[in-house]
């Protein structure tokens, strides 16, 4: 279980988070919304201890993210799989060599092994005979994919997602919902997944949570968010541009 | 007026020692990673290609043309005196002892330094370092450890190749331009040169090595800014490496007596 109490964040003077408590259950799907810009990557940055907060603690099974040294929250680090927004692929290395990183740092496995599993992988994601090609052959989808296929290779207890579907077909993205789904039937994985893919968070989403001026303004399953009376919430998810948020 | 003036230099010469202790914090980690398992062979091996293998072509072309400069200004001056036959030891001993490990390093800088800050610096902006990092894999042992080993260990080597770059260089222009004997020139140099001259160089590439690969590691490591942030390391990392490489050939010299 990942507990974030009162977590605050600010940038040159701003605040972009501003007190965010919320807690992502075990073994469950936690999808969390809001506007671009209000802090949602900045969020998930600081559940995996790459951004320190100004205040505020982050709890992993008891254990505060923010109070750990460095060798402990790798130790950490390793029950985890991050999917970049901008996937983050090695640019020097092949398609395999970045799925296969985890598993060549922190296994024995020799490296057949390695290609085994980076196949069974990669097959997951929708993609084949991409082993040897490099990122920047790749399309946008193609690298989110890969970079899926990453974050889970190490079959990691918690797995956060920073919108996997924002560069993908309607019919990959389902594809991705399913795999989320699988995974957390047959591995129990927690997942913590961003997304403005209305449809995903409605298919995956145990809990959703929407984040806005810098806190979670509203939080439930999904039946309780569609009939949600909040305007903000009201209008984001039906994504309408007159209402309370404005878009410029 | 002047207060400004004051607190402008201040604050620049604070920015500078705060870089000088960074760096020497992230040269100190790297040298511990170094030592401590596991250590990657693979990685290292690449970097070393990248920093020796591929200056190989530069650095003899630095050094012939340098040794040939150095045979055609020094025989102009000694033909004076009289003492042609000197124009060998001259072109050795400065090639060896300065314009060797100093010119490899200003070369390699240019060369090599700023390919590391670049390339750092667009995995920083990429979030690549931050993936590093949420895989739990130190990006300090990661990056920079191989590319100091690399440096430590390929510019000496370079140097050596400069070194003799520059004395082929002075015996073609020496020799088969000017007129001067073959078995004098080469027997001169082994009348004045002595190995120890040599190692005096070799031990300045050494540092240079070091500070080339620290210098760019740095200056990639926090680029900021999008991609004009990482042309600002690139130019960063060689401007700083080449000043410090001179100060620092100033420093050892100064210290290392003979
Ligand atoms: N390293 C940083 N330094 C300074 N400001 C930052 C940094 N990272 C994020 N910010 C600022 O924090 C705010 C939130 O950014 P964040 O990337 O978390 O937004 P987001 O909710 O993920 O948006 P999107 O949906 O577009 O990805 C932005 O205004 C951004 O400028
Ligand atoms: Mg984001």
């Amino acid at each position: 279980m990942i507990k974030i109490i009162d977590l605050k964040k600010s940038f040159q003077g701003r605040d972009v988070l501003d007190g965010v408590n919320l807690t992502i259950e075990k073994g469950k799907i936690t999808v969390i919304i809001g506007r671009s810009g209000e802090g949602k990557s900045v969020l998930i940055k600081h559940i995996i201890g790459l951004m320190k907060p100004d205040s505020g603690r982050i709890l992993i099974d008891g254990d505060d993210m923010t109070a750990l040294r460095e060798r402990e929250l790798n130790e950490v680090r390793k029950r985890f799989g991050m999917l970049f927004q901008g996937a983050a692929l090695f640019d020097s290395m092949t398609v395999a060599e970045n799925i296969g990183f985890p598993l060549v740092e922190h296994t024995n496995l020799d490296d057949e092994e390695v290609l085994k599993i980076v196949g069974e992988k990669l097959r997951r994601v929708g993609l084949e005979g991409v082993e040897s090609l490099m990122p920047a052959q790749l399309s946008g989808g193609m690298k989110k994919r890969v970079g899926l296929a990453r974050a889970i290779v190490m079959d990691p207890e918690i797995v956060l997602f920073d919108e996997p579907t924002s560069e993908l077909d309607p019919v990959m993205s389902d594809s991705i919902a399913d795999l989320v789904l699988e995974t957390q039937q047959a591995l129990h994985t927690t997942y913590a997944v961003i997304t403005h893919d209305i449809t995903l968070a409605y298919k995956i989403a145990d809990r959703i949570a929407m984040l806005h001026g810098g806190r979670i303004i509203e939080e439930g399953s999904v039946e309780e968010m569609k009939s949600n009376e909040n305007p903000i919430v009201r209008q984001f998810l039906e994504g309408r541009a007159q209402g309370p948020l404005k878009a410029y | 007026m002047i207060m400004k003036f004051l607190e402008a230099v201040g604050r620049r010469a604070d920015g500078v020692v705060n870089a000088t202790g960074s760096m020497a914090i992230m040269l100190g980690q790297a040298v511990m990673f170094a030592f401590v398992p596991p250590v990657k062979l693979r990685n290292i091996f690449k970097q070393m290609s990248f920093v020796g293998v591929e200056s190989v072509y530069v650095v003899i072309l630095t050094g012939t043309f340098t040794g040939m400069v150095l045979a055609l200004q020094s025989f102009n001056a000694l033909k004076r005196f009289g003492a042609e036959s000197l124009v060998s030891p001259t072109v050795a001993l400065s090639m060896a002892r300065e314009l060797g490990p100093v010119l490899t390093g200003l070369m390699v800088t240019g060369r090599a330094g700023s390919a590391m800050a670049t390339e750092l610096g667009t995995m920083r902006l990429t979030e690549q370092i931050d993936a590093l990092v949420t895989m739990a894999v130190n990006p300090v042992r990661y990056l920079v450890t191989p590319r100091v080993i690399a440096g430590v260990t390929m510019f000496p080597l370079l140097t050596i190749i400069a070194d003799f770059s520059g004395v082929v260089g002075g015996y073609v222009v020496g020799v088969k331009f000017l007129g001067i004997n073959s078995a004098v020139y080469t027997g001169r140099i082994m009348d004045f040169v002595t190995v120890h001259d040599i190692f005096y160089g070799l031990k300045k590439s050494l540092v240079f090595g070091v500070i080339t690969a620290t210098v760019a590691c740095f200056h990639g490591f926090y680029a900021k800014g999008g991609a004009e942030g990482v042309g600002r390391a690139a130019t960063g990392s060689v401007v700083m490496g080449s000043i410090l490489i001179l100060m620092s050939d100033y420093l050892l010299s100064s210290l290392m007596t003979y």
